[in-house]
Formats: C-alpha cells, sequence, structure tokens
C-alpha cells in the first residue's frame, strides 16, 4: 500500500468516536449497514419460527399467542427496520453524493441523526420483544390494536413513530442534495437512474410518513386515553384506520421498491458496457409510480366495507400503477440488445429480480382484479404476492447492490464464484418458498393462520423446505463477504470498467470524495463505443 | 382415493366457476406478457455474452414509439379483465329482492348464524342450493371477515356496523367457513362449516333447528323485557315514534334530513339513539349499548320488521 | 446550530444558503402532511353528520379562539419583521422581536389552556372527563379538536423555544439572517396550520 496516498475513509480515523461521531455519509451508510443486517437477521429469525411451526397443521412449536407474536415482530421489524432503511440508507447514503460529483450529502449531521433515530426506534423494539411482544400484526388493525389486543401496542407504535422521523429526515437530506450538490456539467438528464429513482423515493419518504404519524399517535392515545376515534361503541370507525394506515403504507411499499428498480438499472447497464434504453421513460416511469402510488391505498379495502365505486377507481388506478413498472422491465429488456453482457453475481442478482418482480408485479394486476380480490385478499396469495416484490425484488436488489458496490465501499474482491451460487440459491430457494403459497391462498388458506386443515399441509412443507435453502442463500455471502474484508484481493478503482462518478475515486474512496470538484460533460451510461469483439 | 395435495379447490357457485374462469383466463395473460420478457432476455444475454464476437453496431437509443406501445397494449389488454371483473364485484353488491336473510354475528372467536325461521347455530352455516342466500353480517368486537372459499367470497364483518354478502350455491355438500381478517389470538381457529343443501332438506332442517321459535318472537319478548312496549306503544304515555310499519318507511329527521328505516338504521336506534332522532321528538330514548348483544339487536330489529300498522 | 460561515460539503455559500431554506421547506411539507390526516378526518365527520357537527361548534369558545387568532398572525407579523431586520444587519431588533414573537406565543399558550380548563370543566374531554358529552359526534368531535389543537400547541412549544434560543443568539451576535428566515418559516407554519384549524373547528357554527 502506498503510504503517500491519502487516507480512504475507512482509515480516516480508527477509534469508536470517529465512526459514532461521523459526519461521513459513508460512514454513516456502513453504520446503517450494520444496524439493518442485524435487524434482518432478528426479522429471519422471527420467520424461521414461522415456517417451522408452520410444516405441521397442529400448533406445536408455539401457542397461538406465540405465533401471533412472532408474525408481528417478522412484519414490523422486516418493514420499517429492514426493508425501508435497507437500500437507500446504505447504497443511496454512500452512492448519491459520489453519483452526481458532491463531497457529502446537503445536512451531514442530520444524515447521523437520522441513524441514531433509526436505532432508537430499533431498540425500543427489542424492548417490545424481549417483554412479550405485540400481537396485532404488522398492520394495527383497530378495534384490535386500540382495545383488545394485549401486548406491548403503544411501545411498538412509539418505535415504528421513531423510525418514520428518520425516514423523514433521510428523505429531506436526499432531495435538497440532488437538487443543490449536482456538480458543474451534472444536469437532471446526465443523473444515474439510481439518483432519479431515489429522489422519488424521497418524495414518498417526505409526503407520506407524517400520515403514519398522525394514524399510530392516534391509535396509542386511543389506547391509552381511550378517546374513542376508531372504537364504534363510542362513535368511531374503524375504517377511518384503515384508509388514514394504508394511505401512507401504500405509497410505502414504493419506498420498498424504487431504491431497488434504481439498483437494477445501475445493474443491468453496468453489466451490460451499454447505456439503457429509453432513459427518459425510465426516469420519469420512477416519479409516475411515486404520484399515482399515492392514488390506490383503497385496493387493500375492497372487502372492508368501502363503496363500491371507489373501490372501481382504485382498481382502475392500480392497474395504471403497474405501467411505469412494465416500461422499466422492458428498456433493461431492450438495453441488453447488443450488450456486453457480463454473467458476473450483480448480473446474475438483476436477472433474479427482474424474473421475481414480474411474478410479483402481475399477481398484484390480479389482486387488483377485484372480484378475483374478493377471494384472495387475506390469503396466502397476498402473502406470496408481496414476498416476490419484497424478498424476491427488493431483498434481491440489495444484495444485487451489495456485491455490486462491495469493492468500492470496502475495497477488496469478493470471490465472484461464490456469488453465483448465492444467487442461484437465492433464486431456487426463494421460489420453492413462495410459489407454493399463491396455490395455498387460491385453495383458501387465509393468512396469518397458525393451525390450518391437513389437506393444507404438503405445500406448506414445500415451502418451509424452500426457506431453508433461502435461508441458506442468504447466510452464504455472510460467510465469503466477510471474508474477503481480510483475504480478498484488494480493489482497483473500476474493477468492472463501468461508467459512473463513483467509479472515478479510489476503492474505497477517500473521506471527501473527490480532490478536485468533477466537470460532467456525458451523459448517464456514456459507454464507450463496442468493438464487435465484446 | 384423494391425492395429499388439492390441485384446484371445489367451486359451489356459478360465481365461483367465473372467477375461475377469470383467474384463469388473466393468468393466460399474464404468461403472455412475462414470457417474452424472460425469453428474450435469456436469448440477449447468451447471444451477446461478453467476450462473444458479433455485430453491436448502433444499438437504439430508444424510441417513443415503442415505448407507447409497450406501455398501452398490456394495459388495454388488462382493461378488458377489468370490465370483466368489476361487473362481476358489483353483481356480488346487489342480491335479489327475494333472497333468504341469514343474520351473521361474529365474535372473538365464533361465528353464530340466525335464520328468519328462528333456527340458530354456531360455527355452521346451513344453506338451500339454489336459492338466492343474503348474509347480513356485524360483529361484536374486533373486525372479522367471514370467507367462504368453495364460494369464492369473503365480506369483512364490522363491529357497529351491517356489512352483506350473498350468493347461490349449487353443489351440495360441506364446504370450509373460515374468518379471513386477524383478530387474535384464536383467529386461525375460528372456522366452521357450509353446509349446502337441497332445499327440502333445509326445509326439515329449519324446522328441527327452530323449536324455540322464529327470529321475530325471540325479538317480540325481549321487546317486552326490556320495557321497549313501555314507550313504544299506542298506550304509552312517552311521546315516542310508533314502529308499526316502520320498517322500510322513509324516516324525517330531527336535522332535516330523510332516512330510510333498514336495518343499519334500527339497530343505530337502539344502540346510539341520539344520533339520528326521528323529527318531532325529542332524544329522550336511552341506549341499550351495554345492555343487549348484537345476536339480541338481530333479534329485535327481526320483530320491528315484522309488525305491520294494525299490531302493537 | 451554524452560524453562516461556508461548512462541508458546499463549495459557495449562497447555494449553502439556498440549501438550507430548502431543507426547511421540504419538512414543513412533511408538516402539512401530518396535519393533512388530521383535517382528512374532520373532512369526513363534517361531510358525514354536517349539522350535528355544526351544533358541536358552537359550544366551542369562539371569543377566545378568534383572540387567539389575532395573537398568532401578529406573532408572526413580529417574526416577518425580525427576519427583515436581519436581512439589514439589524441584530438586535431581531431579538426584541423574536422575544416579543414568543411572547404572544405565550399568551396564545395561556388562552388555548383556558379553553381547555373551560371544557374539562364542562365535562367536554374525553379521556379524562367526558360527563358532558352528549353523544357519539360529539365525543369524536371534541376528540378531533383535542388531538389537532393539542399537536398544533407541541409544534407551537417547540417554536417558542427556537424562537427564545434565536434571540439569545441574535443578542450575543451570533445569528445569520438564514438561520432567523428558516426558524421564521416554521412560525409561520405554525401561524397557517392555526389558520385552517379555526376555520374548521371553530367557524362551522350554523350562521
Amino acid at each position: 500500500m502506498n503510504r503517500a496516498a491519502p487516507p480512504n475513509y475507512l482509515e480516516a480515523g480508527y477509534t469508536l468516536k470517529s465512526w459514532l461521531l461521523t459526519t461521513d455519509h459513508k460512514r454513516i451508510a456502513v453504520l446503517y449497514l450494520l444496524g439493518i443486517s442485524f435487524f434482518f437477521a432478528v426479522g429471519a429469525i422471527a420467520a424461521a419460527l414461522i415456517r417451522l411451526d408452520l410444516v405441521t397443521p397442529a400448533p406445536d412449536l408455539l401457542t397461538n399467542e406465540g405465533y401471533n407474536r412472532a408474525f408481528s415482530l417478522h412484519g414490523i421489524v422486516m418493514v420499517w427496520f429492514f426493508l425501508i432503511p435497507s437500500i437507500p440508507n446504505t447504497f443511496g447514503n454512500f452512492l448519491i453524493p459520489l453519483m452526481i460529483g458532491a463531497r457529502d450529502l446537503a445536512f451531514p449531521r442530520l444524515n447521523l441523526a437520522s441513524w441514531y433515530i433509526y436505532m432508537t426506534g430499533g431498540l425500543l423494539t427489542l424492548f417490545v420483544v424481549v417483554t412479550g411482544g405485540v400481537d396485532t400484526g404488522w398492520t394495527f388493525y383497530t378495534p384490535l390494536s386500540s382495545i383488545y389486543a394485549n401486548g406491548n401496542v403503544v411501545a411498538a407504535l412509539t418505535a415504528v413513530l421513531i423510525s418514520g422521523f428518520s425516514s423523514i429526515l433521510t428523505g429531506i437530506n436526499f432531495i435538497a442534495t440532488i437538487h443543490k450538490l449536482r456538480a458543474p456539467g451534472m444536469t437532471w438528464g446526465r443523473l444515474p437512474l439510481f439518483v432519479w429513482s431515489h429522489y422519488a423515493t424521497s418524495l414518498i419518504l417526505v409526503l407520506a410518513t407524517p400520515v403514519l404519524a398522525i394514524t399510530l399517535l392516534l391509535v396509542a392515545a386511543e389506547r391509552v386515553l381511550g378517546l374513542g376515534i376508531f372504537d364504534p361503541r363510542l362513535g368511531g370507525d374503524p375504517i377511518l384506520f384503515q384508509h388514514l394506515f394504508w394511505f401512507y403504507s401504500h405509497p410505502a411499499v414504493y419506498i420498498m421498491i424504487l431504491p431497488a428498480i434504481g439498483v437494477v438499472s445501475e445493474l443491468v447497464t453496468a453489466s451490460a458496457h451499454k447505456r439503457i434504453f429509453g432513459y427518459w421513460f425510465v426516469a420519469y416511469a420512477s416519479l409516475a409510480i411515486a404520484a399515482i402510488g399515492f392514488l390506490v391505498w383503497g385496493h387493500h379495502m375492497f372487502v372492508a366495507g368501502q363503496s363500491i365505486y371507489a373501490s372501481a377507481a382504485f382498481s382502475f388506478l392500480s392497474i395504471a400503477v403497474a405501467v411505469p413498472s412494465a416500461i422499466k422491465v422492458y428498456n433493461w429488456t431492450a438495453t441488453l440488445y447488443k450488450g456486453s453482457i457480463s454473467w458476473d453475481a450483480p448480473m446474475l442478482f438483476a436477472c433474479g429480480f427482474i424474473g421475481l418482480f414480474v411474478a410479483g408485479g402481475l399477481t398484484g394486476l390480479m389482486l387488483a382484479m377485484l372480484a378475483i380480490d374478493v377471494h384472495v385478499t387475506d390469503t396466502y396469495f397476498v402473502v406470496a404476492h408481496f414476498h416476490y416484490i419484497m424478498v424476491g425484488g427488493a431483498v434481491t436488489a440489495f444484495f444485487g447492490a451489495l456485491h455490486f458496490w462491495w469493492p468500492k465501499i470496502t475495497g477488496r474482491l469478493y470471490p465472484e464464484a461464490w456469488g453465483r451460487v448465492a444467487a442461484l440459491l437465492i433464486f431456487v430457494g426463494f421460489n420453492l418458498t413462495f410459489f407454493p403459497q399463491f396455490m395455498l391462498g387460491y385453495q383458501g388458506m387465509p393468512r396469518r393462520y397458525h393451525v390450518y386443515p391437513e389437506s393444507f399441509q404438503v405445500l406448506n412443507v414445500l415451502s418451509s423446505a424452500g426457506a431453508s435453502i433461502l435461508g441458506a442463500g442468504y447466510l452464504l455471502p455472510l460467510g465469503y463477504l466477510l471474508w474477503s474484508l481480510f483475504k480478498g484481493a484488494r480493489a482497483g478503482p473500476n474493477p468492472r470498467e463501468a461508467v459512473g462518478l463513483e467509479w472515478t475515486t479510489s476503492s474505497p474512496p477517500p473521506p471527501h470524495n473527490f480532490t478536485t470538484q468533477p466537470i460532467v460533460t456525458h451523459e448517464a451510461y456514456d459507454y464507450p463505443p463496442p468493438g464487435n469483439e465484446g | 382415493m384423494s391425492l395429499p395435495i388439492t390441485l384446484w379447490p371445489t367451486a359451489a357457485s356459478a360465481h365461483a366457476r367465473h372467477i375461475d374462469w377469470l383467474i384463469g383466463a388473466f393468468g393466460v395473460l399474464v404468461w403472455l406478457l412475462a414470457l417474452p420478457v424472460f425469453l428474450v432476455s435469456l436469448y440477449f444475454m447468451i447471444r451477446y455474452r461478453r467476450g462473444r464476437a458479433i455485430d453491436r453496431q448502433h444499438a437504439p437509443r430508444g424510441s417513443v414509439l415503442i415505448e407507447t406501445s409497450w406501455a398501452a397494449i398490456p394495459f388495454l389488454l388488462v382493461l378488458v379483465f377489468y370490465v370483466w371483473s368489476t361487473t362481476l364485484f358489483f353483481n356480488l353488491q346487489s342480491p335479489p329482492q327475494d333472497a333468504l336473510t341469514i343474520n351473521v354475528v361474529a365474535k372473538q372467536w365464533m361465528w353464530k348464524a340466525q335464520h328468519p325461521g328462528g333456527a340458530a347455530e354456531i360455527d355452521a352455516l346451513h344453506v338451500p342450493a339454489h336459492t338466492p342466500v343474503k348474509l347480513v353480517m356485524t360483529s361484536q368486537d374486533v373486525i372479522h371477515s367471514l370467507y367462504l372459499p368453495a364460494l369464492r367470497i369473503k365480506k369483512d364483518v364490522l363491529p357497529g356496523r351491517y356489512t352483506m354478502l350473498w350468493f347461490q350455491a349449487d353443489r351440495l355438500g360441506s364446504y370450509a367457513l373460515r374468518c379471513a381478517e386477524f383478530c387474535g389470538t384464536d383467529h386461525s381457529a375460528m372456522t366452521g362449516k357450509l353446509v349446502v343443501m337441497s332445499p327440502g332438506d333445509y326445509a326439515k332442517w329449519q324446522q328441527q333447528a327452530s323449536l324455540d321459535g322464529s327470529l321475530a318472537a325471540k325479538g317480540a319478548v325481549l321487546f317486552r323485557k326490556f320495557g321497549c312496549s313501555g314507550c313504544h306503544s299506542s298506550g304509552s304515555s312517552v311521546h315516542a315514534p310508533p314502529l308499526a310499519g316502520l320498517y322500510g318507511s322513509p324516516v324525517p329527521l330531527a336535522d332535516g334530513r330523510m332516512v330510510s328505516a333498514d336495518d343499519q338504521y334500527i339497530h343505530d336506534s337502539i344502540l346510539q339513539p341520539n344520533r339520528d332522532v326521528a323529527a318531532g321528538y325529542a332524544p329522550i330514548m336511552p341506549t341499550f349499548d351495554n345492555v343487549l348483544d348484537e345476536t339480541q339487536v338481530t333479534q329485535l330489529v327481526a320483530y320491528v320488521k315484522s309488525i305491520g300498522r294494525e299490531e302493537q | 446550530m451554524s452560524n453562516s460561515a461556508l461548512h462541508e460539503p458546499f463549495h459557495d455559500l449562497a447555494r449553502q444558503h439556498e440549501t438550507d431554506r430548502f431543507g426547511m421547506l421540504l419538512f414543513l411539507a412533511s408538516e402539512v402532511m401530518l396535519f393533512g390526516g388530521i383535517f382528512a378526518a374532520a373532512l369526513g365527520l363534517r361531510m358525514a353528520e354536517p349539522d350535528a357537527f355544526a351544533a358541536y361548534s358552537q359550544k366551542l369558545h369562539l371569543w377566545l379562539g378568534t383572540a387567539n387568532t389575532g395573537v398568532l398572525l401578529t406573532s408572526s407579523l413580529l417574526v416577518a419583521l425580525g427576519v427583515e431586520a436581519a436581512r439589514k444587519g439589524r441584530y438586535r431588533h431581531l431579538g426584541w422581536l423574536f422575544i416579543a414573537a414568543a411572547l404572544l406565543g405565550l399568551v396564545f399558550a395561556g388562552i388555548k389552556g383556558t379553553e381547555y380548563w373551560l371544557e374539562y370543566r364542562a365535562g367536554l374531554m374525553p379521556g379524562v372527563d367526558a360527563s358532558g358529552i352528549e353523544d357519539r359526534t360529539q365525543r369524536l368531535f371534541m376528540n378531533l379538536y383535542f388531538v389537532s389543537t393539542g399537536l398544533h400547541a407541541i409544534h407551537l412549544s417547540v417554536g417558542l423555544i427556537l424562537l427564545v434560543a434565536l434571540a439569545g443568539r441574535a443578542c450575543a451576535g451570533r445569528l445569520g439572517h438564514v438561520m432567523a428566515a428558516n426558524v421564521g418559516l416554521y412560525w409561520h407554519l405554525v401561524d397557517v396550520v392555526w389558520i385552517f384549524l379555526f376555520p374548521t373547528l371553530y367557524l362551522a357554527r350554523p350562521v
């Protein structure tokens, strides 16, 4: 190692204080990576308990109460403490300033505050777990949550509320950064699509999360003070809760998938060494998903007692929101045409994403059909649908990003063959886990069921078997990525010969990213014209 | 001989079979939309693999025509299914006038059904085949959802409100009845049976089960027991709205609105009497919210429905 | 809190100031969405039970509410004048104007507290003493009233702290006009939320 080279961001301070009081967006990204990995493990353990118990129709591993607390924990932790922060707060934090040619985010100390707020919410959630948990499901429907449920409902609501503040501050930081800190020549039309999708995500973070805050506040007030907003015996309306809750929670699913979609655009272009097909369509499609995503919340309430005309409108809009996603998928495919495609791990993860996201999205269209939804809503069909998008989509993209930018973040190369094995294992394990659940749902197995009829056992066993393969697939990268930190070959600035400002810095980058401010003169994904040799 | 795995759930009504056709056809469309993407992507990945010598010149940057087409065409195809699906959905909201009405009360963690003839049952629903059946449902506590997979229908059951589900089953047999909205500890145990019988068998079953009086008769007993007749009878000194012939007629309210005296109105008048006070009457009716449960309210509603103008 | 010196990651001060202001505006957008949920609920209730809503609106203390509106508007005016003073470099004026605005904010809190006390005495406080509540709609109305004005009061309190803290810094000569303007924006939001709450809750009464 050349001693005269300036320290990279990992070497600029080895004390705990230099990490816990850092304002460097790259270090904060690493702090978030540690946090979300921990909570992913917590949520995964809950999932393991669930799948283990569901191997038999009888309640033999957990009691009914215990099972209800397990799936509630799984949902709360995975949604708010893993999925929502996963890509934005690790890769968004790390990469957005690099990609736009800035020295940091607009509000570095606010960024650190976001992490502390997130960890506070997370710690409160752990407190809820060790004091017995909560049994309302992650959706906290009233009047179950506000009146009837036992368990630490108020603490759980507070933990989620706190994590929401972290989200809002992240969104503010990203929007301000993207507007105000682009390097000279980095026009909106030259931004990487990763940045566009994080911009759209941030709009949702800032505008939707406060509605969650007020909703949870009202439930907590109802539970503690007996106010009677959602209690029909006191003149309240439990459906009001559902409207308020889903007004946030539907856009929230776009918070979870838009960053993943941004990642895939980067993985496909870099692996194909080619510019994206239809740049502006893909860029605007992210904004369209965010905008239309605010208008479809009622599709969670088709059988809840909602007006049938409202339901018809929500059904139509839910079909509309699928269109921009479809455009992106077609554009990725078209990008491959006449590309020079590497079959490395990130590309395999991107392919896995495309396959599973398409399956999830099309089953989402099925759910958008009113008459079909009446049969399959609140069944395992819905569970399968959203896991295809969230796990098959978002988590796969997260792993793709982890592999793609690992050399940049850590300065090390991981063994590529193992990466490919992990991608394959995850894809196979995932399908085995969740495809049977579509069948279970259509056959009438409701969700959140602890005991179930014998006739559903075979499919449940298949699903649990798949879950063990999926688990192995997720553990494998933990092994070789950690190994690479100590024994992996050192990475140069641009091991994959990709185009993007982040690849012009050293691996890992120096503390303030760029010694001289970059001046941008080319469009995004400006790959050199191909020779015919590949 | 039965497989360890059900390949396709039984369909016990025409609507159920329609849904199966709908999802089957939509499934075909879904494959038609997805398969090209998968196959073409795989093809490109192999054909343009890095290191392979092949013509890569002049790759297109984009095409507004192509983009618009592959957005618009699938959208329009899906809209066909939207129309089909929405029509089926709207049908589900309009029961025939002469449907047999069964009242259902859900509570943690059981289902109670009351037939018009007075038959009451728990965790079971006996219905006649080839007859439109309407379920009028409410919850005693949290939100539940009545799910009949063999009929491909469900509806949430709400506290403080009546929700409706209607169907016409045409295949005799015993089918699953499940709660589909998470409702607490024993949510997954809140199951029962939908028993579809021939109309003749249903009539016999009804008679057997109604030995202790029809729904309306039970309601009449409650009407006297809880003192309703003390105010709402012609001999009473209290100025209270007469109930004979009330059901189904328009009621002018004190705030100027006009409502129809349906099940929900009568239910609310008993449990929240000061909400929609009738015009010309003082808001002096006490609430029976802590006195009566939903089953009893159902019986009283049935009673009020049954009294004509000459009675009371 | 920083003063107006250039800091990472900015290259130029004007851009940094623009960004600080932009960040505050984004935060205020999120606050609007926070109150939006309550306004949506109030709108829903008003559409479902227009006459009952009007009747219960009538039981609120209109004159106290009107006084409060005047107080808060004046307070906002003082803040705006203070920000203007800061732009012209008159930091002492800013300090005094912010103190005066904060005092008016305290007056607002005092009047609100008086209203709450009167409502408590009349048994119109669900969760504490609801003996005077006649029916469910009134309970729901009072719930919305307390939650929305309570949330507003919390935001007002945060604003009071910010105003006083900034007044202190201004008098010590360590305040920039950008930060003053941003805190001013926050106070204006507190005012605007009240300007929507007041007619929604107090002025729904029959004419």
